[in-house]
């Protein structure tokens, strides 16, 4: 028996989606379907950011690393031309499996590269054996020291992509092909293709949904929250933290480079500019906007966010609109946006802030809590 | 190599390292006294330097210097009493990130107010080419200016927080805040004055290397990941050890630019960080088994 209780959102969500959908096309403004589809693969790395943060407790400050590992893949492999090794044995063994595959790009030339399948099969594999190598000495610090390791290999990724010549260093790749998921389904970023790619997007992202409400509701997600709790009680009642810990990790990982090369062969190009620490952190903020441990929340949050920082909303202020929010949400909602604001603690942080403000420039006689005598 | 490319090299390296230590050891100030990371501290250099040039504009340097320090320093307290006070026992990953976010609004107030141009302090004394001969090694006279600083900024703080009856309490606050708290030692104005001593050292710090390493508005994140790494090296909250850990770092760093290629410099520091993190978080100057009692 399904649990409707946990599934309704989903059916509803579809609906919105689906109704969405109708009233941007006749209303004219399928073009706002290129920035939610957009939005829609960012929201899969918040997804899987959100698992790792907001259930397990475990910060990242490295996600858009993982992004980048899945686009670069993707992008790498199906831009690579091979044709100069058309005669070797192995390149005509694949070519006969179809996993690598003769083409033309937007100028005419022809391409020998790997079709997109395959590209994306390696892109994941790729990303879950960094992240496992990455995960296995990561995951057992803590607090400042897990964050600042993970800014750290985001970092290391962003620095690799700017030196590295096969990656396009600052142009990033651009000319990636479009990727067919079925003969008749294609992620394409031309305009025909715009219904079409907006409902491949919101498929995705409800599918990653599903399996991550499932794995909240399940053995897995109950350890995750027993670790977020407290750590030492989990582990002695048996839970094995660490392979908890190390496993969302890896699957948020794969979530986010899902996210990477879907992005990618949408976009037709990736660039270092996904790689920055700015990016990880914007991911960690909607995280927090949507309440931590609210899968929902984060999804809204994602896709609402993304979608007006695309749309160019926010102008020249775009990085600061998000330093903003993270502050103002840790300051006076850390239970996220999304969860009914108590409107009374707003206003209590707010007092405290401009008490403190005011007692220091009163001078330290006004404070109450000097003792006596 | 010969011997006056290794002092050339040597002293670049120094010279680094030792900002690489005053970043450290703004963190270690704020970290003992609070047991938080500022995220932000990156900034408070680029800050200082930024206001320090704008200010030189009009008023002769030393003075621009030492308002642009004061200005910082307040900026430093402001930010603690608005941002961090409020929220003082929230869990740690709050509070890292709204230093993060600190950190943010900074860089993205600073790219509004001087744009993304680099810009730059002159050189304290000379001119960008005049250089001073030290055992074969030519340097610039700046060169001796950031040492100097950095060893009296050093030697400033050891005196302060030995000898002075504030820089005690401080201590005492790291040490154990309730029994400070019970001695009658304001623990809310040392938090404060934690934060207002590390960005304003960090505001110092960043004027002095500006005419030597140019000041633009992002450098403040990559400094942050180098002092913090520094930090680490060190023992988070052992400032000694952290000025030993720079110049270990600078000298490795400038050890790597004259072996290969100079893109590699950046991922030095990190591949340092991942490797003590993984290896022996406690720092390189601690013992295993105190460090498995403190960390515990």
């Amino acid at each position: 028996m399904i649990p409707l209780r946990r599934y309704w959102p989903v059916a509803a969500s579809a609906l919105a989606v689906v109704a969405l959908q109708v009233v941007l096309s006749l209303g004219n403004a399928t073009y706002y379907m290129t920035q939610i589809t957009m939005s829609a693969y960012y929201a899969l790395v918040v997804i899987g950011l959100c698992l790792l943060m907001g259930y397990a407790g475990q910060v990242s400050l490295g996600h858009a690393g993982f992004f980048a590992i899945g686009g670069y893949t993707v992008a790498y492999m199906t831009t690579v031309n091979l044709l100069a090794y058309r005669d070797v044995p192995l390149v005509r063994w694949l070519q006969s499996l179809h996993i690598v595959v003769q083409w033309q790009n937007l100028y005419g030339a022809e391409v020998l590269s790997f079709s997109p399948w395959p590209a994306f099969i390696a892109a994941l594999l790729l990303t879950g054996l960094i992240s496992l190598l990455i995960g296995v000495p990561v995951i057992r610090l803590k607090g400042h020291y897990l964050a600042m390791a993970t800014l750290g290999f985001g970092l290391i990724i962003y620095r690799i992509v700017l030196g590295t010549k096969s990656l396009g260093q600052a142009d990033g790749i651009s000319n990636v092909p479009p990727f067919h998921l079925l003969p008749w389904l294609e992620v394409n970023g031309r305009a025909p293709f715009r219904v079409q790619n907006y409902y491949i997007a919101w498929v995705a992202v409800l599918l990653a949904m599903v399996l991550a409400i499932n794995l909240v509701h399940s053995r897995v997600g109950r350890a995750l929250r027993s670790i977020h709790q407290n750590e030492e009680a989990a582990h002695s009642l048996g839970v094995n933290t660490y392979r908890y810990k190390l496993a969302v990790f890896i699957l948020s990982a794969l979530f986010a480079a899902v996210g990477g090369a879907l992005m990618t062969h949408y976009n037709g190009s990736i660039g270092p500019s996904e790689v920055t620490v700015m990016k990880s952190v914007r991911y960690v903020a909607i995280v927090a906007i949507g309440g931590m441990a609210n899968l929902w929340g984060a999804m809204i949050a994602a896709i609402l966010l993304n979608f007006l920082s695309l749309r160019g909303v926010f102008g020249t202020f775009d990085d600061a609109v998000f330093g903003a929010i993270l502050i103002a949400i840790m300051l006076f909602a850390p239970q996220g946006l999304l969860r009914m604001p108590k409107w009374h603690a707003v206003a209590s942080a707010g007092r405290a802030s401009a008490l403190a403000l005011q007692r220091v420039v009163r001078g330290r006689t006004t404070d109450t809590r000097r003792p006596h005598g | 190599m010969n011997f006056p490319l290794i002092m050339q090299y040597g002293l670049s390296g120094i010279t680094v390292g030792s900002i690489y230590a005053i970043v450290a050891v703004g963190f270690n100030i704020i970290y003992s006294t609070t047991g938080i990371i500022n995220f932000a501290q990156g900034e408070f250099l680029i800050i200082g330097a930024m206001t320090a040039i704008s200010l030189h504009q009009i008023l002769p340097l030393w003075l621009a210097i030492a308002l642009a320090v004061i200005m910082t320093t307040i900026l430093g307290g402001l930010m603690e009493v608005v941002f961090i006070r409020p929220v003082r026992n929230a869990s740690v990953l709050r509070l890292i990130v709204i230093t993060i976010g600190l950190s943010i609004l900074i860089r993205e107030a600073m790219l509004h107010i001087w744009d993304e141009q680099v810009h730059s302090l002159p050189y304290f004394t000379g001119t960008s080419i005049s250089t001073v001969t030290i055992l074969g090694a030519h340097i610039s006279p700046q060169v001796l200016w950031v040492l100097g600083t950095s060893a009296v900024i050093v030697a400033g703080l050891t005196i302060f927080f030995r000898f002075t009856p504030t820089g005690r309490a401080m201590r005492a606050c790291a040490d154990d805040r309730m029994a400070a708290c019970l001695c009658g030692i304001n623990d809310r104005w040392m938090v404060t004055l934690s934060f207002m001593l590390s960005a304003g050292i960090g505001a110092l710090a960043g004027c002095v290397i500006s005419p030597v390493t140019q000041t633009q508005y992002d450098m403040g994140a990559p400094l942050a990941i180098k002092g913090f790494t520094v930090a680490i090296l060190g023992g988070l909250g052992n400032s000694m050890a952290a000025v030993a850990a720079g110049l270990l770092l600078g000298l490795l760093e400038a050890f790597v630019i004259s072996q290969f290629a100079s893109a590699y410099k950046e991922a030095v520091a990190i591949v340092v960080l991942l490797l003590i993190l993984v290896f022996r978080p406690t720092g390189l100057f601690v013992r295993r088994e105190i460090g498995a009692l403190r960390a515990a």
